[in-house]
């Protein structure tokens, strides 16, 4: 798992080494290409696993209830972040 | 928005070859995956590193502001383990790891998927993975339709911290437009930090469970 980790570094100070080049300032474009390469691989595993094909929605509804729930707790996070550190400040800044 | 739906579309088109098996033997046979996830993560690294904008807004950002990513992945790390008491298949890190990925689908599920297999067999870290991946689109979708009702009754912050990693770049736009401009480098800031955090906490889970 560092590997992938040590990679995104390297990656970071190349990044940083070559940040005159114009180039890669449109770096955005392929990232969003090898994520579609990525996804359309990790599809082909999922689609020839019938299991996974038979439990979709199952698997979808799982999804959901984790999607909701750390949904629900950054709402309440950032309510009491936003009333303990924010509101009185931006009142006075006014 | 766009970028979701094609993200969705490339992912059932492989689910449909992948069913029909309509495939060359060679993508059979070989996991490209690694390789390909090495090269994403490798682009990643790049982006971040080039950015021109990474000096002026780590000059402009003062302790205070770490408190909204803090506020993110505490509140999500928690409201999930909370829930993963619902989910009697998986066990808690399993479900941090897959809340973990705040919004950032690509990564987390590939991420969980390679790094599970080990350790639940590839069947199971399969279905993780799709997990994984629909959890986070869905919290993407929650954070870009749901972000003006957030405003309105959990303040200002909040559509930021739905967003989780991707309030730098696609729910960027929706999150200045609901919580003013000023809150710009605020949400930028909060999606590096978010984004970065990804690989290593749902490393992290994925070696625990």
């Amino acid at each position: 798992m560092f590997t992938v980790i040590g990679i995104m570094f390297a990656g970071i100070a190349v990044g940083y080494l070559l940040r005159r080049v114009t180039l890669l300032q449109q770096i955005g474009r392929p990232i969003s290409y090898t994520i579609l390469l990525l996804l359309f691989l990790l599809g082909t595993v999922v689609g020839a696993n019938r299991e996974i094909v038979d439990n979709l929605t199952s698997l979808g509804g799982q999804a959901l209830l984790i999607a909701v729930a750390g949904t629900m707790g950054s709402l309440v996070a950032a309510w009491m972040v936003y009333r303990c550190f924010f509101q009185e400040r931006s009142r006075d800044e006014r | 928005m766009k970028g979701s739906l094609l993200v969705v579309a490339c992912f059932v088109l492989g689910c449909l070859l992948g069913w029909t098996g309509w495939l060359p033997t060679f993508l059979q046979e070989h996991d490209l995956s690694v390789y390909v996830l090495y090269l994403l993560m490798f682009q990643v690294g790049l982006s971040i590193g080039s950015d021109s904008k990474l000096k002026q807004i780590l000059r402009s950002l003062r302790p205070k502001l770490l408190l909204v990513p803090l506020a993110t992945i505490m509140g999500t790390l928690t409201f999930t383990a909370l829930v993963s008491v619902l989910l009697s298949r998986w066990g808690v890190f399993d479900c941090l790891a897959v809340g973990s990925g705040f919004a950032y689908y690509s990564l987390s599920s590939i991420l969980i998927t390679q790094l599970k297999e080990p350790t639940l067999g590839a069947q199971l870290a399969a279905e993780l993975g799709t997990i994984a991946l629909i959890a986070n689109i869905l919290r993407e979708l929650i954070a870009l339709l749901g972000a003006p009702l957030f405003v309105r009754y959990f303040g200002r912050l909040a559509p930021i911290c739905v967003g989780g990693a991707t309030t730098m770049d696609t729910t960027l736009p929706i999150i200045t437009r609901y919580c003013g401009n000023e809150l710009v480098f605020v949400s930028i800031f909060h999606g590096i930090l978010v984004d970065f955090s990804v690989p290593f906490l749902v490393s992290f889970f994925c070696s625990l469970g």
